[in-house]
């Protein structure tokens, strides 16, 4: 009998909640793979000598090496290979669209499925959290530079973590009352419990980072009282996209229309699904439309429903294949329930004599000729308006730049959009000693592509502030 | 006083200036040192509590303490109140919201109904200094619920105080005290009011009439308060803004108070909700346990 090489095993599956259950709680969908799982789904890599995979990584996680110790049953050690170049493994396993980045690009993706890299990496991370020996960190000799970063999104927290293993005095102003950026106000518990959030937050303290919440830069200090009387000698800016959208449609100040920014961090930081334990309220729909068709459409509806809502209606005007959340998001969106209204464009709500939503009236879309995102144009189809029952409008298009930064920092160049105008290579803005990273200078992206550009500008601040091209640790 | 033992945002003086309303002196030197007039801060009292909007009314730099007066008649404020000297707020976040414009009217009219008198007193203080002749206008629904007369009145040219009972000052409305003035022939070149919805909506349909310019200073439920949410839109010249950026302060003649009204109730079955459960549970002394 020849031995088949586990590469033609199928790849393990993800247990998880089944749809019934998880729709009445806010626990996290996955559950994770048991050890023997991940060993076997590690076995299956092929350890490619040249590894596509770590090409399609903005933060380049030495993604064979992870592996190759997975299969050993060196769980540690896997998480700490990861941890060498990202600091937020457990965060990343769980909300990174490998599919799009490092598992597209694995070999044998060409002729099945790829080798589950995010549920590996998730795997580990949790494995080592959980049972790991806490982590002592090398002393770095002390460079007598500060440096201060702005926002504690997962582009801040990458360039703190980077910058403070190279000796630099770092501290991070967050506006919010706790820790993470979008990754605690805007991605639910259920993608994303907020103790494991903690937990790798609470790594950047080991490394010696000043952590300080509530505190709004641009209104407590400016960036020039940064670099001037507080004594700073480089400043990363990673404030993300934090202004809400919205369409601009008659009715939108009714009471149970919500941003997403605004419905997601009343469920999130302020724990609102708790409410009762926690003390912030949010309007419980029994007909909830969601507008928009991204990954943080996906998470309001998802929030929605286990808030009670009888039916969640996703509104988006294009069809599903323009569709911008991840595949996954779509599928757990669809397994919960959630009924989707594709090619279908809100134009107006209507409300009732006290100002709440009682309606939206809609319209039907058709595609016309691709547009200059490459996506088919929708096109409005006259006379197919149509009036739906709701009490809940979530309004999740996209957000854009805050804009206190901006408007308190003199010579910073911004785009006509408002996000800050950074070089690709090193973050650096129009300000020296001023660098920008994350949603601020892409608009919304991923929380990987973040860390990138966090990974970025610590290289080149680092370079700034020692005249030294920061060692090679993976990072290209 | 040495403050080298204080830690930040604690409470250093507690008064109960009148019923449930109370002036808190805190610890924070760097807002106390940055904040401007018509600023406000964000606060959390506790884990799991709201995040709670309330006015700077004043600082100290050299003491390193913030003012902030605050009514106990929902959930969060009465939480707050429990506080007593010592005990640190969980957050406090600002300065936030745009200061005030202040320029030289001439005559400007400054105007607090019931706490809303608390707001008025930094902007009183920065139209003072800015060379305006001062009148301020105190109304409360009774005389015991009548705040900071003695603070505004040592910044004000002449102060008016009307209460809806006539136990004190004039009886009925700061509208009322308005109109007599402009009545006299009073030169108002400037009203800034600030107090409960109807109130700042009917002195803006006054001096509409008589073309002043008024702004006031709108308080919609917030969250974050830096922008990113959107909770606190407001309808101004038929523009949806933020209260927290573009705000708190806006021309009342532009205002849709209706909206603002509406949108303040949104929550109001939840708050009472709320309001129930911490009674029941103070009642268990679960809370004093």
């Amino acid at each position: 009998m020849s031995e088949v090489h586990p590469s033609k095993q199928p790849r393990q599956p993800m247990p998880e909640q089944p749809p019934a259950e998880r729709v009445t709680n806010f626990n996290e969908v996955p559950l994770g793979y048991t050890p023997e799982q991940a060993m076997a789904e590690a076995a299956r890599c092929l350890q490619c000598k040249n590894p596509r995979c770590v090409t399609g990584c903005p933060v380049a996680v030495d993604i064979p090496g992870f592996i190759g110790l997975t299969k050993e049953g060196q769980f540690v050690e896997a998480a700490r290979k990861i941890m060498e170049t990202n600091v937020l493994p457990a965060v990343c396993g769980r909300v990174c669209p490998q599919e799009t980045q490092c598992e597209i690009l694995c070999v044998l993706a060409r002729r099945g499925e790829p080798v589950a890299i995010g549920r590996l990496e998730r795997f580990v991370a949790d494995y080592e959290r959980e049972h790991g020996p806490r982590e002592t960190v090398p002393p770095v000799p002390a460079t007598g530079k500060r440096v201060a970063i702005v926002g504690s999104g997962p582009a801040g927290l990458t360039c703190a973590a980077d910058l403070a293993r190279r000796g630099h005095s770092v501290t991070v102003f967050e506006a919010l009352h706790e820790l993470g950026g979008v990754l605690v106000y805007g991605i639910p518990e259920f993608r994303l419990p907020k103790r494991i959030l903690k937990a790798e937050v609470e790594r950047l303290r080991d490394l010696g980072v000043d952590l300080q919440t509530s505190a709004v830069i641009g209104k407590l200090d400016t960036i020039e009282e940064l670099l001037g009387p507080e004594g700073f000698d480089a400043v990363f800016v990673a404030t993300g996209a934090g202004l809400p959208k919205f369409m601009d449609i008659p009715g939108e100040n009714l009471l149970g229309v919500y941003s997403a920014n605004e419905f997601l961090t009343r469920s999130n930081l302020m724990r609102a699904y708790e409410f009762g334990k926690a003390d912030t309220p949010i309007a419980r729909g029994k007909r909830v439309m969601v507008i928009g068709g991204g990954n943080v459409a996906m998470d309001a509806a998802r929030t929605a429903k286990r808030l009670g809502a009888e039916r969640v209606i996703l509104a988006y005007r294009r069809s599903r294949e323009e569709m911008p959340a991840r595949a996954e998001e779509i599928h757990h969106a669809e397994e919960e329930g959630i009924e989707f209204h594709l090619l279908t464009l809100p134009v107006k709500l209507v409300g009732d004599e006290q100002g709440r939503l009682v309606g939206a009236v809609l319209r039907k879309m058709e595609l016309g000729e691709p547009d200059e995102s490459g996506r088919r144009r929708p096109l409005e189809i006259p006379g197919s308006d149509y009036e739906s029952p709701v009490d809940v409008v979530v309004v999740a298009i996209g957000a854009g730049a805050n804009p206190l930064i901006k408007d308190t920092t003199p010579g910073l160049e911004v785009n006509k959009w408002g996000y800050i105008v950074a070089d690709k290579a090193t973050g650096a803005t129009s300000i020296p000693g001023v660098y920008a990273g994350g949603d601020i200078v892409t608009g919304s992206a991923t929380v990987i592509e973040a860390m990138g550009a966090g990974r970025t500008a610590a290289a080149a601040i680092h370079l700034y502030l020692t005249g030294e091209a920061p060692e090679r640790d993976g990072a290209s | 006083m040495s403050t080298e033992h204080l830690r930040q945002n604690q409470i250093v003086a507690k008064r109960e200036i009148a019923p449930k309303t109370y002036w808190y002196d805190l610890y924070h030197p760097k807002i106390a040192r940055k904040r401007q007039a018509g600023q406000f801060v964000v606060i959390r009292v506790h884990e799991g509590g709201e995040r709670v909007p309330l006015t700077l009314v004043g600082s100290d730099p050299d003491r390193g303490t913030v003012t902030l007066i605050f009514q106990a008649v929902g959930h969060s404020t009465m939480e707050l109140a429990r506080l007593e000297v010592g005990d640190a707020l969980l957050d406090m976040a600002g300065p936030l919201g745009r200061p005030t414009h202040i320029e030289n009217h001439g005559t400007a009219c400054v105007i607090g109904g019931g706490y809303g008198t608390a707001p008025v007193l930094p902007i009183a203080e920065a139209l003072r200094g800015a060379g305006n002749r001062l009148i301020g206008i105190i109304g409360a629904r009774t005389r015991g619920l009548v705040i900071l007369e003695k603070e505004l009145g040592s910044l004000c040219d002449r102060l008016e105080v009307a209460t809806d009972d006539g136990s004190y000052g004039r009886k009925g409305f700061v509208t009322d005290a308005l109109a007599a003035l402009i009545a006299e022939g009073t030169d108002i070149r400037f009203v800034l009011a600030v107090g409960p919805t109807p109130m700042m909506r009917a002195v803006s349909e006054l001096t509409r009439q008589y073309g002043i310019p008024t702004m006031v200073s709108l308080n919609p439920i917030m969250v974050d308060g830096t922008g990113m949410c959107g909770g606190c839109r407001v309808e101004v010249d038929g523009q949806t803004k933020f209260a927290c950026v573009d705000g708190p302060e806006f021309d009342g003649h532009l205002v849709n108070f209706d909206l603002l009204m509406k949108r303040q109730g949104a929550y109001r079955a939840e708050e009472r909700q709320i309001a129930e459960n911490y009674e029941h549970c103070r009642i268990a002394g679960v809370l004093d346990a």
